[in-house]
This record gives C-alpha cells, structure tokens and sequence, in this order.
C-alpha cells in the first residue's frame, strides 16, 4: 500500500471529544429502541454527556459533541437528511447556544438541572421554529406546544438530575 | 424510597427549583392559552331558517322561540346553552342536553328552531374550493 502522504494526527482533545462524541451516539441509538407515543418527544438521553462535557470541558466541546452526536446518530440510525435529522439539527443548535448563555448563571444557585431545562425547552423550541417554517406551515404544530413543554420539563429535570448525580463528588469546571 | 428521593433532591440547587416552576408555569400557560380553541362566545337561534336571536353566553337567561307547534324554550348559562323544552314529538333538541363547544348544534326539526354555538375558533363544518 502507497503510504499516505497527508497524514491526521489526532491531538488528545480530539480522542477526548471523540470518546464522548460515542458515548452520546450510543445513547442515541439505544433512545431509539424506546417506544413513544408521539413522534418528536424524546428522553433525549445523550443531553446528559452533552451537560456533563459542559460543565468539565467548557462549551467549545459541549459543542463538537453533540453536532458530532447528531450527524454520526443519524447516519447509523437512517436518518441522515431526512427531515427527523432537520429537526435534531435545528433544535441542537438552538439548546447549544441556550446553553452557552445559561452557563454564565451563578453555579452556587442554578446547577445541571436548570442547563438541562433551558436546553430541553430550547430545543423543543428550535425543532418548532424549524417544523412550522418548513415541514407544516400552518400555526397547527403550536397546538401540541403544551405536550412538548411538559416532556421538556420531565426530561430536562430527569436528565440533569442523572447529569448532576455523575458529577457528583468531582470538582467541576 | 424516601432516603433514596433525598438523595436526589440535594442535587438541586435554590435556583433549580425556581427553574422548574417556571418551566411548569409554561406548561400550564400554554395549555390554556392554545387548547381554549372550543370555548364559544354566542349563542345563535334561528326560528324558521332565520336568525331568531343571537344571546351573548356571558350571563344566564332564558329565549322563548315561538314555532308552529308552539314555543321552544332554550337557556343560556355562562359558557353554555340548551334547549329547555320543546312542543315536537321526539325531542331530540331536549336530549342533546348542554351545549358546550363551538360549533355544537342543536335542531327542533318538528318546530323549525335551531339552536347553535358560534364564536372562538369555530371548526369549520366543510370547505370546498
């Protein structure tokens, strides 16, 4: 074999990214398996490496790991472009930038749950924006905001608790 | 259970819980402001294919609709209307009871008097093009 003449060398900040990039995959996929009433509520489990990464390695990572998480989820469940990712896409890039306001609160008052809360309702909201200019354009999406809100309070509450509980002990930041 | 759920509770912080109830205060918000659609705000009597009255659904009272059989008398509550009594044979109109959301018709065929509710975002009954 011709030996490559560009070679990648990949600093330890990407295998560190790289390494929580999958295990937010994998929580993806195994999400998937989930059955759910309703199409677009989700535990949205893999926000929990997302707020974990956040608090440890700062926003810059939090970033790269769930934009890697939700190109490399979709590919592997067969949704790459297909409006689900659209809509996954629209409502990372809305709870990421949420989140990179929401962590300048103070620590000592507002912990992972309040983030995970903000970036749950701020998702539901990215996803909304995207499915009522795009998918339905028709003010009936609004209808369900209700049922989307109370699964963003549930599952924000239920993932920062879990995101609060595996930080638990270490000194963050 | 109850040592378990303090386990979790000390994980949330003062500002947590001001977060929480804010996120539930949404929820409760948006239901009442999007899922109202069907509140009504009138309702519409018509006696012989025409408009007979049309009775605002704010306060309680009683319209009296004479017929060729007789009089049909249909009241109104806040939020609601019915017709009372009917002079026609089967009462249909009576056994429907209490109307509630817009849209929602009642007909006393036998004495030509209808009574429907209008108003809030009406469902529309067809359309065509």
């Amino acid at each position: 074999m011709t030996p490559s003449t560009i070679e990648i060398v990949p600093t330890p900040d990407d295998q560190r990214i790289a390494r929580l990039a999958a295990a937010a995959i994998v929580l993806t996929v195994a999400e998937a398996a989930i059955p759910l009433p309703l199409p677009g509520v989700k535990p949205g489990l893999a926000n929990i490496v997302t707020l974990i990464v956040l608090a440890r390695w700062g926003w810059r990572d939090a970033v790269w790991v769930a934009l890697l998480r939700v190109f490399a989820g979709s590919l592997l469940l067969g949704q790459l472009f297909a409006p689900g990712f659209f809509l996954s896409l629209a409502g990372s890039l809305a709870s990421l930038a949420t989140l990179g306001l929401a962590m300048h609160l103070p620590r000592r008052w507002f912990g992972p749950v309040s983030l995970s809360v903000f970036a749950a309702f701020a998702h539901i909201g990215g996803q909304l924006v995207l499915a009522r200019l795009w998918l339905v354009p028709h003010d009936g999406v609004f209808y369900l905001v209700p049922v989307f809100a109370l699964a963003a309070t549930v599952f924000g509450l239920v993932n920062g608790l879990v995101a609060a509980k595996l930080m638990q002990g270490r000194v963050s930041g | 259970m109850k040592a378990r759920l303090a386990e979790w509770i000390v994980l949330l912080r003062p500002g947590d819980w001001l977060v929480l109830a804010g996120a539930l205060a949404l929820c409760v918000l948006s239901a009442l402001a999007l899922w109202r659609g069907g509140a009504p705000d009138k309702a519409v009597v018509r006696a012989g294919g025409k408009v007979f009255a049309e009775v605002g659904l704010a306060r309680a009272q009683v319209v009296e609709v004479p017929g060729p059989l007789g009089v049909t008398r249909i009241e109104v509550e806040p939020g609601r209307a019915r017709v009372a009594s009917d002079p026609g044979p089967r009462q249909y109109c009576v056994r429907q009871g209490w109307l509630t959301r817009s849209g929602a018709v009642a007909i006393c065929a036998p004495n030509q008097v209808s009574l429907s509710l209008a108003g809030g975002a009406a469902d529309y009954d067809s359309l065509n093009y």
